[in-house]
């Protein structure tokens, strides 16, 4: 069971990633646009998905980055990839303070607050914030990233550049999955009563959580930045945020490989049907309803944690 | 002093539509603690209805205005309560049993749809209403200028609120309904038909958000597909601010976020007025957790 699964997961990345060499340079636009959102959902995934917090304002975090990234480029000329780390550390401070006062509201009070700043920083880069956010137009002429002299420029190039990224997330994310740090998050959404009875720390391991997250959705920003060399703060609005949210419960709350999935299915199916340009949307709204009547946990909901029982001694070995 | 007089009466009429709109959300979610994504669609929706059976019927050329306007919104609200009632059928009664977050997920699914259709069938353009339905009529209170339109639209939510108000608490369905949302199985121990109850949430919520998108229809004179989100955002954080769930919660929550928005926009910053409203929710929600009415429920940590 265990074989098959891996089996289709390589069959999975193999199609993938010969895939620039058949597909045009629009497709392959496509797929890095899916990856872009793969890496985005997974991140989002440990706040909702693992954590059960109802966050629904993504898209800040990933705006923080993407706004670094773009001003200390265009301003001092730094090498975008250079500020990946910086980008990723500004959205988990800028995460860390706006979550503080507010991590302990209950569910839907905490969807609020998220939907809330999500839409003040849209406002805040709209309105031109300390005067070096371009205001509505935001900003453009970002540089192409360069890799040991290479330039990446082409949908090809940055193919490989982000789905380097996501298999990168992708390694970690399991690692944190099966850690101890992993597995208190589940406990967390499961029953937090139970979690805080057994020496979690509730409001810390979910402030850690909701940072982490951030983080990674402020990589996710320089990587659209440089694909982009043009931001604006449309790009970064609540529908972008609602969208990763849906993501996430629609391919399966928890799970890496449902994540990847559902981004596959929200980005990339609207793409296919692109000549039915104006209904597909209304298919699309329709399908959601359906999927959700008929598998409400998600298309690939993670499998129930296993452990083997010769080896208890490591419970990290979780399957 | 006029200035700050209109800001008040304007802020006032937003208010309460949005504490209309806000008592569907707080009513759907007091009964199946679900936030009712599609509510602010089913708003535009009403907003729509209004136009077309306003064009279609050209009831303005034989009746006075307010006849029209009644009329109007008898077949708004009956129209968008069908509506709001096939929609749990559709896309909640199935989930009921699954978890919340479904259900959130399908409401979102019935969000796009419906801003879709009314896309595909009236298309993406604004749409305007008659300027000449209501008779731009001043009215002045303590010697100052107030457009008639606002006053009605206040008085008329204010009607509705309080009518609403009496019958979830002094008729017996109003008592079941308060049973549904405090307790599901007690109640339907107690011989009362929850799945009664749920429909019929979805007939009061709906009606009321149509009877807010025929108003702002009116007041505003122009409707566009997206609004749904923008004004189902702005009364979400309505309901939210006065504790989710509860009735009075909701209308307190409207006329504030109302205020709050009208005064701002006037005296800080146009520009910031959206932002300046999240602000104040937020500052309320880290003091009181659940809103300003919201009952504290025995937190579980």
């Amino acid at each position: 069971m265990k074989n098959k699964r891996w089996i289709v997961y390589a069959a999975f990345s193999l199609v993938l990633l010969t895939s620039p060499a058949v597909l045009n340079r629009y497709w392959i636009d496509v797929l890095n646009v899916v990856g872009l959102y793969v890496m985005l959902s997974l991140s989002l995934n440990i706040i909702l998905g693992h954590c059960g917090m109802f966050h629904m304002g993504h898209a800040a975090f990933y705006a923080v980055g993407a706004y670094t990234t773009a001003i200390l480029n265009t301003v001092y000329a730094i090498p975008v990839l250079w500020l990946m780390p910086l980008s990723g550390l500004l959205a988990g401070l800028f995460a860390l303070v706006i979550a503080r006062p507010i991590i302990h509201l209950r569910g839907d009070y905490l969807l609020i607050v998220t939907i809330g700043f999500v839409e003040i920083v849209r406002i805040a880069l709209i309105n031109n914030v300390f005067g070096i956010t371009g205001g509505a137009n935001g900003i453009f002429g970002i540089d192409r990233p360069t890799i040991f002299g290479m330039k990446i420029s082409t949908p090809g190039q940055f193919f490989y550049l982000i789905w380097f990224f996501v298999a990168v997330t992708i390694y970690l994310l399991r690692k944190l999955e099966h850690s101890r740090f992993g597995r208190a998050l589940n406990y967390i959404r499961e029953d937090d009563v139970a979690a805080a009875g057994s020496g979690i720390d509730i409001s810390h391991y979910k402030l850690i959580a909701f940072v982490i997250g951030a983080v990674w959705a402020g990589f996710c920003g320089t990587l659209f930045a440089a694909k982009m060399t043009i931001i604006a703060p449309e790009s970064f609005n609540f529908w972008e945020s609602v969208l990763l949210f849906m993501i996430v419960l629609l391919g399966g709350r928890g799970s890496i490989a449902g994540v990847i999935l559902g981004t596959f299915l929200v980005i990339g199916l609207p793409e296919l049907f692109r000549q039915f340009a104006t209904a597909r949307m209304l298919v699309f709204g329709a399908v959601m309803i359906i999927m959700m009547i008929f598998r409400p946990e998600g298309i690939l909901p993670p499998p129930p944690r296993t452990y083997r029982l010769d080896r208890t001694a490591e419970p990290e070995e979780a399957a | 002093m006029e200035f700050f007089f209109q800001q008040l009466t304007n802020g006032l009429a937003v208010g309460g539509i949005y504490a209309l709109i806000a008592l569907g959300y707080t009513m759907v979610y007091g009964v199946l603690k679900l936030i009712n994504f599609a509510h602010g669609d089913l708003f535009m929706i009403g907003a729509y209805l209004g136009l077309t059976l306003l064009t279609a019927l050209g009831l303005a050329d034989y009746l006075s205005p307010f006849c029209v306007i009644a009329l109007l919104a008898v077949m708004v609200l009956i129209l968008v309560a069908i509506l709001g009632v096939v929609l749990e059928r559709v896309a909640y009664r199935p989930l009921r049993q699954a978890h919340r977050l479904s259900a959130v997920v399908s409401a979102l699914g019935a969000s796009i749809f419906f801003q879709n259709i009314v896309m595909l069938i009236y298309g993406a353009k604004f749409q305007v209403y008659p300027h000449d339905l209501m008779p731009r009529t001043v009215v002045h209170i303590f010697g100052m200028p107030v457009p008639l339109i606002r006053i009605l639209i206040l008085l008329a939510s204010v009607v509705m609120m309080v009518a609403l108000y009496t019958f979830i608490q002094r008729t017996k369905v109003g008592t079941a309904i308060r049973a549904a949302a405090i307790d599901q199985g007690a109640a339907r121990l107690m011989g009362i038909n929850v799945d009664r109850v749920i429909a019929l949430v979805f007939v009061i919520g709906p009606a009321l958000g149509g009877a807010a998108g025929l108003m702002v229809g009116i007041y505003y004179g122009q409707i566009n597909f997206t609004m749904g989100w923008i004004y189902g955002l702005k009364a979400f954080t309505a309901a939210i601010l006065g504790g989710i769930g509860n009735i009075p919660g909701a209308m307190v929550g409207g006329l504030m976020l109302g205020l709050i928005e009208a005064f701002a926009a006037a005296y800080l910053s146009v520009a910031w007025k959206d932002a300046f409203a999240f602000c104040v929710l937020i500052l309320i929600l880290i003091v009181r957790p659940t809103g300003l009415l919201g009952e504290r429920v025995a937190e579980k940590v």
